[in-house]
């Protein structure tokens, strides 16, 4: 006969309410995890998704997942000249902030080097890759765009033709696709008068030179929009990533790279490391805060067995009376703590994939944090149930008597 | 040691039982050179004024607060000399002493059948059989349409009849019972009482019923007195044996 069951059959409901307690509490910690895991998955999303072998940053600096990186765009013409480059590919990031539909739009920025790189290797929920040279965006489904929505951004209006799932930044904002020049004209978006400024004293320098005189068509086009002019004036990337061919060492290829005195050369994986330092401190934060929560948890958890176990000393000592073993008095604790652990883990489980999705923040949960959860359970049903165990430990069988 | 019972032995013997709680200046005597012995099939009251020691004696040859001295014999097995256990007690009470209380003490999460069948799965009888023999009992005490209630649904004499099964659930040699009808009006009390007879007579086990209820000491086949920590001669019950 299981007492453990009989004795929460007896008071089932008050049973049912305190594993929905607990169910709760290890809600929280299981989503801690699900977040601690999102911020990573998140950081790295573009990393995995873009592959690259190696990232060409500006000189002496890091790279842009670690402080503000500008290279010469050309640059990327640059590395496909060198042997064993498969290709190379311009890397524009930035996180802006807009108002759409009068609610605050916050994004990040990402160029992709279309016609290379439409975006059809995303993981597109709606819609279609990018189809044209400008004004059209692939948003992920956190920015609540839909598709056909017409996005203002800078001094151009930017059709979404396509919808990712899963495509949030470092920061938790979802990405939007643009092709590159598009991204750096959203990037280095000036007011009006600036630009009109900038123009008259491009046309003005470019008068004062030879080329300006003897080429009048360029003066023509120095009056027209900054991408336009490549001839004229340099564009800037946050990075160049570069893809070796099959079978080159990518070392090789650095090594000829960190060559070149205007730029330095990473391996991919010192840019994921860079990533995830770059979130450390949050990770750390939500991992302390976590720990706390399973402590608290464990308290709480030994403080509900010990009152379980108290109301039970009498019966208790009554069965030591009529000589039950020590065995079948843990048994009885000790069932109940699992059984209220397993309960409350399954209810943390099925609350959490109901509430998960409306969380802010992805809620990463995978089969590690579920596993893991389910071990540090079983060992705070074991922990916890120890208090209650040395106090039915400690119960005379004469106290039936009293 | 291991518990070798005589079939044919008294059910309980005591030599020289004496009790002292504290020391020195606080030392009470609550028991003092207490000898008697209690055939199988004999019931026997233990009476005698609050303080006297009957609780005291109840629960050192209940096993489960030993004297400071004397010896108990319990089915012809030594099992306590003085404070020294010479057997395993709590696995020595399993099987072979049954408790009856004032209160019936059921456990509340458990039916009334399930009561009787715990303490046969303590013994590690199987539950098919325990609950088989559970079932019997119930129905040898009249409740066996209860068999399913929960405690808090039966009456007290019902309760204490559930209790009374329990108690008998692993026939043991030696039943024990501390006022056994003190919640009970006179009618019922008399019941239990009788019941405790039958089932010395049928079982072929020893009961000592410490009680205060004089109206039913007729039933007793034998009356043994307590006060101030000594057992007075016996007095003879209904039976006159």
């Amino acid at each position: 006969m299981n007492l453990a069951i009989r004795d929460i059959r007896h008071k089932l409901s008050r049973f049912l309410l305190t594993a929905l307690g607990i169910g709760l509490l290890l809600m929280i910690v299981m989503g801690m995890a699900g977040i601690y895991q999102g911020f990573t998955e998140d950081a790295l999303s573009f990393l995995n998704r873009a592959k690259a072998d190696l990232w060409i940053v500006q000189k002496a600096t890091r790279g842009p997942f670690a402080e503000i990186s500008r290279i010469p765009w050309d640059l990327e013409d640059r590395a496909y000249a060198v042997t064993g480059v498969a290709g190379a590919r311009a890397f524009v990031t930035q996180i802006i902030q807009r108002e759409y539909q009068g609610k605050p739009l916050r994004l990040v920025v990402q160029g992709l080097a279309w016609p290379r790189d439409d975006g059809s290797e995303l993981p597109l929920m709606a819609g279609r890759a990018l189809g044209q040279a400008h004004y059209e965006m692939i948003a992920d489904r956190t920015l609540g765009l839909r598709l056909g929505d017409r996005v203002p951004l800078g001094k151009d209006v930017y059709t979404v033709v396509g919808i990712t799932a899963g495509m949030a930044g470092p920061t938790g904002d979802g990405f939007a696709f643009f092709m590159i020049p598009d991204a750096i004209a959203i990037q280095y978006d000036t007011p009006g008068e600036a630009i009109r400024l900038e123009r008259e004293a491009r046309r003005s320098r470019l008068q004062q030179q030879d080329l300006g005189n003897t080429q009048p068509v360029l003066l023509e086009r120095a009056a027209g929009p900054a991408s336009q002019l490549p001839a004229l004036g340099t564009q800037y990337v946050s990075a160049i990533m570069v893809n070796v061919e099959p079978g080159v060492d990518p070392a090789r290829v650095a090594k000829v790279i960190s060559g070149w005195n205007d730029v330095t050369v990473y391996p991919n994986d010192v840019q994921r490391d860079l990533m995830l330092k770059s979130i450390e401190r949050n990770r750390k934060q939500l991992g302390m805060f976590r720990t706390l929560l399973v402590i608290i948890s464990a308290i709480i958890m030994a403080l509900i067995l010990y009152t379980l176990t108290l109301e039970k000393m009498h019966d208790i000592a009554m069965l030591k009376l009529m000589g039950a073993r020590n065995r079948t008095i843990v048994a009885l604790i000790l069932q109940q703590a699992l059984l209220l652990g397993a309960l409350g883990y399954g209810l943390a489980y099925g609350i959490g994939l109901w509430v998960y999705p409306y969380f802010p923040r992805r809620v990463a949960i995978t089969n590690v944090i579920l596993v893991q959860l389910a071990l540090v359970v079983l060992a705070i049903s074991i922990i916890s149930s120890l208090l209650g165990v040395w106090k039915a430990m400690s119960v005379q069988p004469n106290e039936v008597l009293a | 040691m291991r518990a070798t019972i005589q079939p044919d032995a008294a059910s309980v013997e005591a030599q020289s039982l004496t009790k002292v709680y504290g020391h020195g200046n606080t030392e009470v005597v609550a028991m003092h050179e207490v000898s008697f012995q209690v055939r199988r099939g004999e019931v026997v009251a233990l009476v005698g004024p609050s303080g006297a020691g009957k609780s005291t004696l109840l629960t050192a040859i209940g096993l489960v607060n030993p004297p400071t001295s004397g010896r108990i014999t319990i089915s012809g097995c030594p099992v306590l000399d003085g404070p020294r256990s010479l057997v395993n007690l709590r696995s020595f009470r399993r099987k072979h002493i049954g408790f009856v209380f004032q209160k019936a003490n059921l456990i509340p999460f458990l039916s009334a059948v399930e009561n009787v069948q715990v303490a046969m799965e303590i013994n590690d009888a199987p539950p098919r059989k325990a609950r088989k023999r559970a079932l019997e009992l119930l129905d040898y005490l009249g409740v066996a349409d209860r068999s399913h209630n929960l405690p808090s649904t039966l009456s007290g004499g019902q309760q204490q009849r559930v209790a009374v099964a329990r108690a008998l659930a692993n026939d043991p040699s030696l039943i024990l019972a501390d006022e056994p009808t003190a919640a009970l009006d006179s009618h019922r009390g008399r019941q239990v009482m009788e019941l405790f007879r039958m089932v010395a007579h049928e079982h072929e086990a020893g009961v000592i019923v410490v009680t205060h209820d004089h109206r039913a000491l007729d039933v007793f086949d034998r009356i043994l007195e307590m006060e101030d920590g000594v057992l007075r001669p016996a007095s003879t019950g209904s039976s006159g044996s």
